[in-house]
């Protein structure tokens, strides 16, 4: 839920980075306020990732000051790392553990103890009704399954931040919706959401919407604010009317 | 006569019936699309029309070739474009697209009217390697070197997958102007809202057809009575909408949620009364047609 007035937990100035002589991200500056669901888009290339890496603790900006969940990104990128989750489309869990070794060896990696992550494991199992697939190897669970597992298990260390980037891709449609829910969820619980999407419904769910073109972001702002500015009935058109005007 | 005639094809992998009983054909000319999610077995069935690999059961042709004896012949027909990036990350756009034209036995410069609108796009890079392109371009590389050989039927694997809201609206409108060369074309494709682009789809789950026919013969077909709501709280609506008698789905459709009542239940009268108790503010609710993914979600359910 966005609040104006809850404090930061995201604040980029004037970031800047290249590679070489491309600008990949040229002067960002944004805030992520707790407990918001903040949407990340852009075209291909447009720069997202750079960003996200670099708000991970992953890569260094060229210029700028950045804080996230309270550390800076120059001197503090160990607590960054300790105090996000990150989950994408790509890679998540591993398909030749079991569904509890995969939660055992992600609590383990953020050093959450052993009796704090069977409790954490069977609460979860109970939470997301698979009690009986808590051997079962990742391979053999079904997809919507391993979504949500994916998900809780990125957030099994209760971070302040979690990034999910393209979470949702090749979904089908009811998956999807269920783990939108999960993710309403987690902000209710506190926990900011930082997502990137190309379903463009899923953008009209986020609390803000930023949408970088060409290593900027061109527009910041509620979907209903961003639809009423650019005369569009929905984040679909909104998109299309700012993506498109560049040809790489 | 069609280009594309499938029956009965069913295929095995050692843990999953990734097809189960798959029969369609798609005629000459056609835009054809394969809506459904990841492991729904779009992959297997485009890579047994493309010869890559043999059913266990039933029989497909591709122009009237069977797809287990005649490959050779089929593989000079067709033109694959494959979900994952294939390319030669290391040659340059040019040097691809000649290597795919040499392979076929032919010329860049004989089949260009064929690619050049799509081709003109990614010129300005002709020297860039196919691994540098953004994901837009490489699509679109990837497609000149799917159609250089000048095929008559044309499979494209989630070719938009991963691919931002303006490249895929590029693609299709660069599909929709092949068709005008007559080639026939199958396309896959995890996002519902391509379905309506094409001229028929067949809606793909757990390796069966659930649907097969124009996209607007899917939407009619829908039974249930549906409505549009909204309110400034997206998620407590959701939840109190799950709540309501009678309700038989709710599913979030961006800025609003989609309320479904089966035949014959009480069509959301009091709605509005249970939504106005439980405190929602800004509502709105009108009945609202059913597009392809209220659809997909009806037949997943059955």
């Amino acid at each position: 839920m966005y609040k104006p007035e809850a404090e930061n937990i995201i604040v980029v100035k004037d970031l800047v980075k290249k590679f070489g002589s491309f600008i990949a991200n040229d002067h960002l500056n944004f805030e992520v306020k707790k407990g918001e669901i903040f949407g990340f888009l852009g075209a291909n290339g447009a720069g997202k990732t750079t960003a996200i890496k670099i708000l991970c603790g992953l890569s260094y900006p060229t210029s700028g000051s950045l804080n996230v969940g309270g550390f800076d990104i120059y001197r503090e990128r160990e607590k960054i790392k300790k105090n996000i989750g990150y989950m994408s489309q790509k890679f998540s869990l591993y398909d030749d553990l079991s569904v509890f070794e995969n939660i055992r060896f992600y609590a383990g990696i953020y050093g959450l103890r052993r009796k704090v992550i069977e409790k954490r494991a069977s609460n979860l199992m109970i939470k997301l009704d698979m009690k009986e697939a808590r051997d079962m190897l990742i391979r053999d669970i079904p997809l919507g399954w391993k979504q949500k597992l994916a998900f809780s298990v990125a957030i099994i260390h209760n971070p302040k931040i979690v990034f999910l980037d393209e979470p949702t891709g090749g979904v089908d449609p009811v998956t999807r919706r269920q783990f939108w829910d999960m993710i309403f969820e987690a902000s209710r619980e506190g926990i900011t959401v930082f997502v990137t999407t190309h379903y463009m419904d899923e953008a009209e769910y986020c609390d803000r919407v930023s949408i970088m073109v060409d290593g900027k972001i061109a527009a910041l702002d509620t979907p209903e604010k961003l639809k009423s500015i650019y005369g569009a009935q929905s984040m679909n058109e909104v998109f299309l009317k700012l993506a498109r005007i560049k040809v790489e | 006569m069609s280009s594309i005639q499938v029956e009965h094809i069913a295929k095995h992998f050692t843990r999953v019936k990734a097809l189960d009983d798959i029969s369609f054909s798609v005629g000459k000319g056609e835009l054809f699309g394969f809506i459904g999610p990841d492991g729904a077995g779009k992959t297997t069935l485009f890579r047994i029309l493309t010869t890559l690999i043999v059913p266990d059961q039933g029989i497909a042709t591709v122009n009237g070739l069977d797809v287990v004896k005649d490959y050779r012949k089929i593989r000079e027909d067709i033109g694959y474009m494959p979900g994952r990036f294939s390319l030669y990350s290391d040659l340059s756009v040019e040097e691809n697209l000649n290597f795919y034209a040499t392979v076929f036995g032919t010329t860049v410069a004989e089949n260009y009217d064929l690619i050049r609108d799509i081709y003109v796009q990614i010129e300005p890079f002709k020297k860039r390697k196919a691994g540098k392109l953004s994901g837009g371009m490489k699509q679109k590389l990837a497609l000149c070197c799917a159609l250089i050989h000048k095929p008559s039927v044309l499979i494209l694997d989630e070719p938009t997958t991963g691919v931002d809201a303006v490249s895929r609206l590029e693609f299709w409108e660069m599909l929709k102007r092949l068709k005008n060369s007559d080639i026939t074309i199958v396309v896959a494709t995890p996002y519902m809202d391509e379905a309506s682009l094409c001229d028929r789809v067949a809606l793909i789950q757990d390796g069966k057809i659930m649907t097969i026919s124009t996209p607007s013969e899917v939407m009619k077909k829908y039974p249930n009575s549906l409505f549009s709501v909204k309110s400034d709280d997206i998620f407590s609506l959701l939840n109190d909408l799950r709540k309501f008698p009678d309700v038989h789905t709710v599913f979030a459709f961006g800025q609003a949620a989609h309320v479904s009542f089966k035949p014959g239940q009480d069509s959301g009268e009091g709605l509005q009364n249970y939504l106005q108790v439980k405190g929602h503010s800004g509502l709105t609710i009108s009945p609202v047609r059913a597009n392809i993914e209220d659809c997909f979600m009806e037949l997943m359910m059955k």
